[in-house]
């Protein structure tokens, strides 16, 4: 697998006007890495988690407002705050 | 019965991987995982082409699940551990099929696949060959399934716990956030249900936490054990981890899963359904 894509995965299908889409990647020294990555709320309770793919990517179908990302790697554990919008794609990247 | 019977960890699986009489099964939401890479000796069932009716909207059958498990080389006396992503969801849903038909012995890996891809332990491509069997289940045990009237009566008088997320709970959201939200059901939860989700009986890694947490936590979340229990959620894969917690860790002998869930109590007419927190 070469290097780390930007954005999230393929999005045929889905109506993305309707839909709160956060994605990204997971990289270390911008090579993509396997892991988990956790949606919470602005609670921090736990609302969603996904496996990155091959190339370190990720998606969510949440709703509008404030969110935390909690990157799962080996070895590590990276949050970010996000506000995410309907009918956009917020993009994540995360250094690990 | 103790936690060890129900729920192993991942040094007793990794000793066991060439033992022909404990069969390690993953099963994940994503089914094309196995096919990725999988603990080594594992065999894969499919929870949507193997576990369901291909018609109807219920489970395979007596004799559907028989002929699974003969075909993938599952004997009644073998012991079965099942693991999956999605921190064990699917594989939990896996465990209550296994005792609703009356394997024997069935347990959990804990942590599943997540805390095993996280520990960089070993994953192949290789599939093994298992001889087919002559599985024999049992009739299907209801006393841990419930049915849709059986949520309806529960209203207001046993105890309903939603595992969902605080979002599909209140009905901000219709389905857990890593899938689309267009659905057709309308949300929100059953009436006098409480909201306490999967997540809280497990840690960040996927492990379930100690039975005094979990005691803790349902005792604080008010929910009186001593009265019979349903857990939903969605299609019911959750609440078969909440279900597991209850009925095989704590040893509650009055909980029942919905599989029906949200995606039938939330399309069924003239139901009460409550939003909000």
């Amino acid at each position: 697998m070469c290097g780390a894509k930007a954005g999230g995965p393929d999005l045929a299908g889905v109506d993305v006007a309707k839909e709160t889409i956060i994605q990204g990647s997971v990289t270390r020294n911008g090579e993509p890495v396997n892991g988990y990555v956790r949606l919470l709320d602005d609670n921090g309770d736990f609302t969603a988690e996904v496996p990155t793919s091959a190339t370190g990517q990720f998606r969510f179908f949440a709703r509008p407002g404030k969110w935390t990302l909690r990157a799962l790697v080996p070895g590590a554990t990276v949050d970010r705050v996000v506000h995410a919008s309907l009918g956009a794609q917020t993009e994540v990247p995360i250094a690990v | 019965m103790s936690r060890s019977d129900v729920l192993v960890d991942a040094d007793w699986v990794q000793a066991r991987l060439d033992d022909p009489k404990v069969v390690i099964v993953e099963v994940d939401e994503d089914t094309s995982a196995y096919e990725k890479n999988h603990i080594r000796n594992a065999v894969r069932i499919d929870w949507k082409q193997d576990l369901q009716d291909p018609v109807r909207r219920d489970f395979v059958d007596q004799a559907g699940f028989e002929a699974l498990l003969s075909a993938k080389g599952i004997a009644n006396d073998d012991t079965v551990v099942l693991y999956g992503g999605n921190n064990n969801w699917f594989a939990s849903y896996a465990y209550w099929y296994f005792k609703l038909y009356g394997h024997g012995d069935v347990r959990l890996l804990d942590g599943g696949r997540k805390k095993w891809e996280l520990d960089s332990r070993e994953l192949v491509v290789e599939v093994p060959a298992r001889a087919a069997t002559e599985y024999r289940a049992e009739a299907q045990n209801t006393s841990i399934r419930a049915f849709r009237d059986d949520v309806l009566a529960a209203i207001g008088n046993l105890n309903l716990v939603d595992v969902r997320s605080p979002d599909e709970f209140s009905g901000k959201l219709l389905a857990p956030a890593h899938l689309p939200q267009e659905q057709s059901q309308r949300p929100g939860h059953v009436p006098s249900a409480r909201n306490i989700p999967w997540a809280k009986n497990a840690n960040d890694d996927g492990t379930f936490k100690s039975d005094e947490e979990l005691t803790a936590l349902y005792a604080g979340e008010g929910v009186d054990l001593a009265k019979d229990t349903i857990a939903y959620c969605r299609i019911g894969e959750r609440s078969a981890l909440t279900w597991f917690v209850l009925h095989e860790l704590l040893g509650q002998q009055n909980v029942k899963n919905y599989d029906g869930s949200w995606t039938e109590y939330g399309s069924l007419v003239g139901v009460p359904i409550e939003l909000g927190n």
